[in-house]
């Protein structure tokens, strides 16, 4: 016997396979295969004659000093809110994981977070972190110039790193809780008749036994701080101030639609997703052994 | 080596009480095995002296120091679990040497230690594998490695046994009595298995819906159990248990059936009729062909090669008779027996309790064994 469900129809399966094909086809392969094409010719602002440029597109992208600043302040952003976000939400499940009293209250609010869209949340953060009207005048008040988003360029890169890892921490805290609860009580039970403290017992059983998530988690959390930020900087900084928080995905569409060099926009997206693609082929080819699975 | 002491614990889960106030001395040195069905709180009760599990009320001692509120690693205990918990990223050196890791002992003593600990326990040779790679019975040998080696003051078995294939659990029981003999470590050892209670112990803890039914070395239980609920639990078959009508002027039990079974009247001279539960071992049925014999029908056979076990009804219910395998005994056919009378026990019908030999009536011997236990 087979052991897999198969189709001896065909003509069924195709059919039934075809919408998606047609939705990945139309919304994903057509668009890029459209910035590609874009990224070797010069589009008039208008739309019209498409001129064949070949790699002269790159070469601006390349040899502009703004968009190495970009993609340094793109890969800081990236580290940080990684990093942060991990470190929370892993924290954080561990200390939902110890099923003290009130524990499914505070699962669900930590993973409520996640349900906002970007803009939502870059603008409460908005609100929250104004130099001159939130949370943070108060402090302001005390410390004259200690926050100011608006002109400090780290105060600025600061203000969207939190805010993606805040918004991050609720993904990841459930992945990190759902892997922790697969671990079987009986290793955390024995790791205390061994004599081994809370503390230890996480950084010696339950952190390495989360490995394979920890590592799924780092991917998707590098990527999504490349390609899905945009929403954050336009709400809180517009790239700003003096492109502190010019993140490659903001430089993109400001390119694009603001100074509407669409060609320019479109090299950018192409260099954006090979270094994306890159990115994560690495951490497979070179990560992922050294990730202990059972 | 420390002794335990367990004074009236209780344990209470959302309201629902499952261990009901257990009283437990355990000396030092000594191998006490609890035994009962799945769900009578003996794994609770490991658990709370090994610290995993709350206490409730009342208080548990080792080595004369009352430890509820003591963390695990402070009571001196090692565990060995049912499923082993082998740390599945560490390799076998590491799982066994954990405990001294976390104590801080030098990195040459601890190797030294993990060897020597590996060499009694036949795991040398594995020592850098992963717990995945290991069979059933080495990763029990891990698992009673990483708790020797901490050279605790109490050994807590859960259940160890019970995910091993047969012959492997004859195997291990025996390294488990030879460990014992050896290093002498108070040992507290659950099990639902009864023969595993009887080889290993020094003294079996019986235990049912959190009490304890009966503590006693093993040859005691067997011989003398304190109820019909430990007589069923006890001895591979159990003892044969019948209702009967009790008629002290004849010294007989009258079945349902009208056939009537004789107990020795100089045990119990004084006893008042009524409903009574009678039982005997299956070894102490006699073939035979007298008059006075009873009728049993056998229903099937078990073949044991020294003898057989035949499954036989009598009066309604099912009992067991061992006979020899040079008998000519076929299922269907009635079978003739005698039962000797001093061989036949006697529990109180209604509550359980053994009837103890020179009580004068049936419900003040229940009382007087109450009041003596």
């Amino acid at each position: 016997m087979d052991k897999h469900a198969t189709f001896s129809n065909t003509w069924l399966a195709t059919a039934l396979i075809i919408p998606q094909l047609l939705l990945v086809f139309v919304f994903f392969y057509w668009p890029t295969a459209e910035a590609v094409y874009w990224a070797f010719t010069l589009e008039q602002p208008f739309g019209g004659s498409n001129q064949w440029v070949g790699m002269q597109n790159f070469q601006t992208v390349f040899n502009d000093s703004k968009y190495w600043n970009s993609v340094i302040v793109s890969i800081i952003f990236a580290l940080a809110t990684t990093a942060l976000s991990l470190i929370i939400s892993l924290g954080l499940a561990l200390l939902v994981d110890r099923r003290l009293p009130g524990h499914q209250l505070f699962s669900f609010a930590y993973f409520i977070p996640y349900a906002m869209a970007a803009p939502a949340a870059g603008l409460a953060f908005r609100f929250i972190f104004a130099p001159s009207a939130g949370f943070m005048a108060a402090i302001n008040e005390w410390y004259p110039n200690l926050w100011n988003p608006a002109t400090n360029g780290s105060h600025a890169l600061l203000l969207i790193i939190l805010c993606q890892s805040w918004q991050s921490i609720g993904y990841n805290f459930v992945f990190f809780l759902a892997a922790l609860q697969s671990i079987p009580r009986t290793l955390t039970e024995a790791g205390a008749m061994d004599g081994a403290s809370v503390l230890r017992r996480m950084a010696d059983i339950q952190i390495p036994l989360v490995a394979p998530t920890l590592f799924f988690l780092i991917i998707i959390n590098l990527t999504d701080s490349f390609v899905n930020s945009f929403g954050i900087v336009d709400i809180t900084t517009h790239g700003g101030p003096a492109r502190a928080t010019d993140l490659m995905v903001y430089k993109i569409y400001f390119d694009g639609f603001k100074a509407q060099d669409y060609s320019l926009a479109a090299a950018e997206s192409i260099v954006l997703m090979l270094l994306v693609i890159a990115l994560t082929f690495f951490q497979f080819r070179f990560v992922e052994r050294r990730v202990h699975y059972n | 080596m420390s002794n335990i002491s367990i004074r009236k614990v209780r344990k209470t889960y959302d309201k629902n009480e499952v261990v009901h106030g257990v009283d437990l001395e355990v000396a030092a040195g000594e191998f006490v095995v609890l035994l009962g069905p799945s769900g009578c709180g003996k794994s609770t009760l490991l658990r709370m002296v090994a610290g995993l599990e709350a206490i409730t009320s009342g208080e548990i001692a080792i080595g004369n120091k009352i430890v509820n509120k003591l963390e695990p690693r402070e009571r001196g205990c090692a565990m060995v679990f049912q499923n082993y918990a082998l740390y599945p990223h560490m390799s076998v050196a590491e799982n066994i040497g954990y405990a001294l890791k976390i104590a801080r002992v030098p990195k040459v003593e601890r190797n030294e230690k993990i060897r020597s600990v590996a060499e009694t326990l036949n795991i040398a040779d594995f020592l850098d594998r992963k717990p995945a790679q290991l069979s059933g019975g080495q990763r029990q040998r891990v698992a009673m490695g990483r708790a020797m080696i901490r050279e605790p003051k109490i050994f807590l078995y859960d259940e160890p046994l019970s995910n091993l294939d047969a012959k492997l659990r004859v195997a291990m029981r025996l390294e488990i009595r030879k460990l014992h003999q050896r290093l002498g470590t108070t040992t507290l050892f659950v099990t639902h298995d009864q023969v595993e209670a009887m080889t290993l112990a020094d003294r079996i803890v019986v235990m049912n819906k959190g009490i304890i039914e009966q503590v006693g070395t093993p040859l005691e239980i067997y011989s003398r159990p304190a109820s019909a609920y430990v007589a069923g639990f006890i001895g591979s078959p159990s003892l044969n248990m019948i209702k009967g009508v009790l008629n002290p002027e004849t010294a007989t039990i009258t079945l349902n059936d009208g056939q009537a079974l004789q107990y020795d009247l100089k045990r119990w001279p004084n006893l008042h009729a009524g409903e009574i539960i009678a039982g005997f071992r299956a070894e102490a049925v006699s073939l035979c062909n007298s008059s006075k014999s009873l009728t049993l029908n056998p229903q099937f056979i078990e073949e044991l090669g020294v003898s057989r076990q035949l499954h036989c009804e009598l009066a309604g219910e099912q009992i067991i008779v061992t006979s020899q395998s040079d008998h000519d005994v076929k299922a269907g056919i009635p079978l003739h027996v005698t039962i000797e009378p001093g061989q036949i026990q006697l529990f109180n019908a209604q509550t359980g309790v053994r009837l103890e030999t020179e009580v004068y009536d049936v419900d003040a011997s229940v009382t007087q064994i109450r009041k003596a236990s």
